[in-house]
């Protein structure tokens, strides 16, 4: 796939095209610029921790958005032996926005779900750039039903613009079927993480994200809605988006900062598409050290903490 | 996507819930469906439904709850819980306090306990007119105490919903109330306790998708607009119009979603028949 360069990113890249050049003209002529090349080596490093250490929450979100960046699937293969994908929701039928089946993870068999995107624009037609139909929630909650029957932990990967806004969807009770999983899995008799790993869209996002432990990547987004939306709906106007995404507080560190999620995982310097092993690595660390901590712990804790959790986000006043 | 919601009237009048008593008003107002010309105080005899084709005009909390419980029997609870402004939302305090002004509510949602021909049950109203009835951490807070009383005292619970979904302007928050008012709900299930939810024109978002889609039993006002995606964000992304009816109370009974239509003028005798059927809030074993 051709790299993607986003447009904050073009003077690391000039940088470094200037770079790659010095050095060929030094080996061409023969002459020595390993200081200049050196001096313009560190002048990127420290560019670089000033634009990816600093991105503004549009910025976030199109890193969030990338087209290259890692998602479920490779984080299943990176991360999970043996994985077994699973089929269809024994209702209506199978929705590939959602990918669910059994692997192991750390040699313990876990149910793993989570919002399927494509690689390119084919695989994204029948992925449905990961917007599930109430089929894709059926799924989950079935394999996640199943998980519960033979105790096994739960690992989910978030990555959704939100459940798909289409006549078939409502018409099979998309509603229903996020209300459905939101009262369910606050239930589920076993230990269930949850990573947001590029968009956290809405309800879509939510329905496989009521967890024990829930954790962002650094350059993920989670919201109510997608930035567009939300300016449509306050401002009457789409475009908007990018003072939306200022507004909203969608950025991993602003989320952590409300207190909604648990875990900040952190990325190698320019995304998590920079360096998948590298990534895979932090985020398998990240789950076993939730699972460990989940499994020391009766279930009723568990649940009774999961309860907790949920219950008691909400900022109001009395009087 | 929410606004657009909300079918525009094509009449001119004051908002239904903001209408105030004192203030004269016109006293002939027009059905919107059938174009029948109703006398205002007609109109409010029968619960604000047109005799002739049975249209619902929009209903505030207030109005709603006087109409369903039993007179004298209505004790609010949580009546003083207000929004603060957790994301630092420009405006909207302002907007808070304006809205509050004028619908004479708190929040988009009214909760307390009341009876039902003599039935104890837990209530919760919401207010299209407040903030188009979004959920927020108000909301979704008196929401989840209202399922906890409920579950506390053995009564049942009736939620009447009527909201554009989650309150944009407290962003991650409001999203977090769906699971929050279902995890309540699991737990009231759990316990055996009844609930009964009512979609009334609009329900929308993060409402339909959560609370108000769970109720044991799901009645509808006619003609209601209920739904997950507003109509106009699906147009956009499927660039085509939506066939008649679509997202209709009517609609949602045809596809499985809803236990019943109910009118306006037979919606207390409903639930009163329902609630009877149900001893001490669920079964008498639970």
């Amino acid at each position: 796939m051709a790299n993607v360069i986003l447009e904050f990113e073009k003077p690391i890249l000039e940088l470094e095209a200037k770079i790659e050049e010095l050095q060929t003209f030094s080996k061409e002529k023969e002459i020595d610029l390993s200081e200049e090349v050196q001096t313009l080596q560190k002048k990127v490093e420290t560019l670089k921790k000033s634009i990816y250490g600093n991105l503004t929450p549009w910025q976030s979100v199109m890193i969030a958005r990338h087209p290259e960046r890692p998602a479920t699937i490779d984080y299943i293969k990176m991360i999970f032996e043996g994985f077994m994908e699973l089929h269809g929701d024994r209702f209506y039928g199978d929705d590939p926005a959602i990918i669910g089946g059994i692997a192991r993870f750390k040699g313990q068999p876990v149910t793993v779900i989570g919002h399927a995107k494509g690689k390119d624009t084919k695989e994204n037609l029948v992925r449905n750039f990961g917007m599930p139909h109430p089929e894709g929630y059926r799924k989950a909650l079935r394999l996640m039903e199943q998980a519960e029957k033979f105790n096994r932990p739960i690992i989910t990967f978030v990555d959704t613009p939100g459940a798909y806004p289409g006549i078939g969807a409502e018409e099979r009770g998309e509603a229903l079927a996020i209300a459905t999983n939101l009262t369910k899995m606050m239930a589920l008799r076993v230990p269930v993480i949850a990573t947001v790993i590029g968009e956290g869209g809405s309800g879509g996002a939510l329905a496989i994200a009521v967890a024990d432990h829930v954790s962002m990547l650094e350059n993920a987004v989670y919201s109510v809605s997608s930035p567009e939306v939300f300016a449509s709906i306050l401002w009457k106007d789409s475009t908007k988006a990018q003072d939306a995404a200022v507004m909203m507080k969608m950025t991993s560190k602003d989320i952590l900062s409300l207190g909604i999620i648990d875990e900040v995982i952190p990325e190698p310097i320019g995304g998590a598409h920079k360096d998948l092993q590298k990534i895979a690595g932090t985020l398998a660390d990240s789950l076993q050290k939730a699972l460990n901590n989940l499994k020391q712990q009766p279930i009723e804790t568990v649940l009774e903490k999961r309860y907790d959790k949920f219950r008691s986000i909400g900022h109001y006043i009395s009087g | 996507m929410f606004k657009d919601l909300f079918r525009k009237p094509k009449y001119v009048t004051v908002h239904a819930d903001t209408a105030r008593k004192d203030i004269p008003e016109g006293l002939w107002q027009k059905c919107p469906e059938c174009n029948e010309i109703l006398y205002s105080k007609e109109l409010e005899k029968y619960l604000k439904t047109c005799v002739k084709c049975g249209y619902s005009f929009r209903m505030g909390a207030r109005e709603r709850i006087k109409a369903t419980v039993d007179e004298g029997t209505f004790v609010e609870i949580d009546a003083d819980l207000t929004s603060t402004n957790p994301l630092s939302f420009a405006d909207y305090p302002a907007k808070l306090a304006k809205t509050q002004e004028a619908t004479k509510l708190k929040e988009a949602i009214v909760t307390g306990e009341a009876a039902i021909e003599g039935k104890p049950v837990v209530i919760g109203v919401m207010d299209a007119g407040f903030v188009m009835g979004s959920m927020g951490s108000v909301v979704g807070e008196k929401v989840a105490r209202a399922i906890e009383r409920a579950i506390e005292r053995r009564v049942p619970l009736i939620i009447f919903a009527a909201s554009g979904g989650a309150r944009m302007q407290e962003g991650i928050i409001s999203l977090m109330q769906m699971a929050k008012t279902c995890g309540a709900l699991a737990r009231l299930h759990e316990a055996g306790i009844l609930y009964i939810s009512v979609f009334t024109d609009p329900t929308t978002g993060g409402v339909t998708a959560s609370f108000a889609s769970m109720g044991d039993i799901v009645l509808a006002e006619p003609g209601a607009v209920i739904g997950f995606t507003g109509p106009r964000v699906i147009e956009q992304t499927i660039r085509q119009t939506l066939p008649e009816g679509f997202q209709t109370a009517e609609f949602l009974l045809k596809h499985g979603f809803i236990d019943m239509v109910v009118t306006r003028t037979q919606m207390r005798e409903t639930l009163a028949a329902l609630l009877d059927l149900h001893v001490s809030g669920g079964s008498e074993n639970g």
